[in-house]
């Protein structure tokens, strides 16, 4: 990380007009995990804008390299090869090093490798299909993956995830954690989502969708997405104030 | 027309999902071999970590009362002396035996969640006063579209938590209980819901 001070101030207050609400009866399992009542606000205390610091040390060498990290030797997932990369950032655009980014997806043939997932789309077994990283002191960060499926799933009686990765993201503060999913540029099946529609804010799901980068490909190896994520700003230490007892 | 703010916009929440363990603790889903633990698991201390030793325990209800199976919790809280292990606690160095963060997935039976810990001690608010102790909860699962955030509060520090500047604040007293773990002997109980008549109190933070 770089070796700026650390930050002591609160967060920007959430835009939650952009997010998606809690209650999105379209995507049915909300209507009965969502809570009802308001929220309640207040400024970020020292509970809110502190985090743990995740080292280095606990990324194994392969852990971005997801056509690595489960194959057997010699081996590797069917799929087409990928590189994701891009930037943890804040909202006012200072790179987020030492963030925590941590990503799941489907195989390609959009079958999850997990007990519970009943798709018929076979297990490829040399795909875990998750993986992490940390981010250099410029928030950048890359790993290698294959492109996952689009798989169906039980909600409306056709509907269907289009391809996309899961990102589970650490800042600086707690207040900061955020879990998202990436999108694929030209997937028609994004607009047909119902999870993608729990966002009420056409650009900011537009943000989530990650162009292709042919400047970023790898000749002959595999074609690169840029995928950035952009958590929270902080407020300014200039200007920071001492809010009276209420 | 004005000079553009700049400001960049906050990458939009999607739900974790029904396979956040694969990505976040892929040895409880049965994936072994990639990495040698999960992260965040396991219990909070070690020997020498200084404090008081608790277990929190806990479900997450639906609206229905039904314990979600599928859900990740993760918890960020000072250490006994009421400093937090990060690079933004100026006041002073945490215990640097203890990280101050956990993640456990529900049990895949019950839904209970299970952190071996020890007490917080306190910290202040903004303007100096001192908050009751309590412990920062993170819920995300599968038809959570973004993720909730709440502390947990405890039964024994009655008047700590009668002086909380959070606490204070609310003014729908009737709510304040869903923010109090229940200790009985080392275990406290903090159970959350999602809805209902106890729906438990989340933060805009
Ligand atoms: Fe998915």
């Amino acid at each position: 990380m770089k070796n700026t001070p650390p930050e002591t101030t609160p967060f920007f207050a959430r835009d939650r007009d952009m997010h998606p609400p809690a209650y999105t009866p379209w995507y049915k399992t909300t209507v009965l995990r969502s809570p009802q009542r308001a929220l309640i606000s207040f400024e970020g205390t020292i509970s809110e804008i502190t985090g743990p610091v995740f080292g280095h040390s606990i990324i194994n060498e392969f852990d971005n390299d997801l056509l690595a990290n489960y194959a057997k030797p010699g081996e590797g997932p069917i799929g087409e090869r990928i590189l994701v990369h891009g930037r943890a950032l804040d909202e006012r655009g200072i790179g987020i090093g030492g963030a925590l980014v941590e990503f799941w997806q489907a195989n390609a043939g959009g079958r999850y490798r997990h007990k519970k997932e009943t798709y018929l789309a076979p297990l490829d077994p040399n795909f875990g299909g998750f993986g992490r990283t940390i981010t250099d002191e410029n928030g950048f960060y890359w790993f290698k993956t294959v492109r996952p499926g689009a798989y169906p799933w039980p909600n409306g009686v056709n509907d269907w995830r289009p391809a996309h990765i899961h990102f589970s993201v650490f800042g600086h503060g707690f207040a900061q954690r955020l879990i998202t999913q990436m999108y694929f540029e030209g997937d028609p099946m994004i607009w047909k989502c119902p999870i993608v529609k729990t966002i009420p804010d056409e650009e900011a799901i537009k943000r989530l969708i990650a162009p292709l980068d042919m400047n970023a490909t790898i000749p002959h190896d595999m074609r690169a997405y840029k995928f950035d994520i952009v958590l929270r700003g902080r407020r300014s230490t200039l200007f920071e104030n001492r809010m009276e007892g209420n | 027309m004005v000079q553009p703010l700049g400001y960049l916009k906050e990458t939009a929440s999607q739900t974790a999902g029904p396979y956040v363990h694969i990505g976040c603790t892929p040895n409880f889903t049965g994936i072994h071999g990639v990495y040698e633990t999960d992260l965040g698991s396991g219990s909070m201390i070690n020997d020498q970590t200084r404090g008081e030793r608790i277990t929190i325990r806990g479900h997450v209800y639906d609206g229905a009362g039904t314990a979600l199976k599928d859900a990740l919790i993760e918890i960020w809280q000072a250490d006994a002396e009421g400093l937090y292990n990060s690079p933004s606690e100026i006041r002073g160095k945490a215990d640097p035996n203890f990280f101050g963060w956990a993640r456990c997935p529900g049990d895949m039976a019950t839904g209970e969640f299970v952190f071996e810990t020890i007490k917080p001690g306190r910290v202040p608010f903004r303007d100096g006063r001192l908050m009751a102790p309590h412990v920062n909860f993170w819920i995300v699962a599968r038809g959570i579209n973004i993720g909730l955030n709440t502390r947990m509060y405890f039964s024994d520090e009655e008047a700590a938590n009668g002086e909380d500047p959070i606490l204070s604040r609310i003014e729908h007293r009737v709510r304040v209980p869903t923010l109090i773990g229940k200790r009985e002997g080392d275990t406290v109980t903090f159970d959350i819901h999602l809805q209902g008549d106890n729906e438990t109190i989340f933060f805009d933070v």
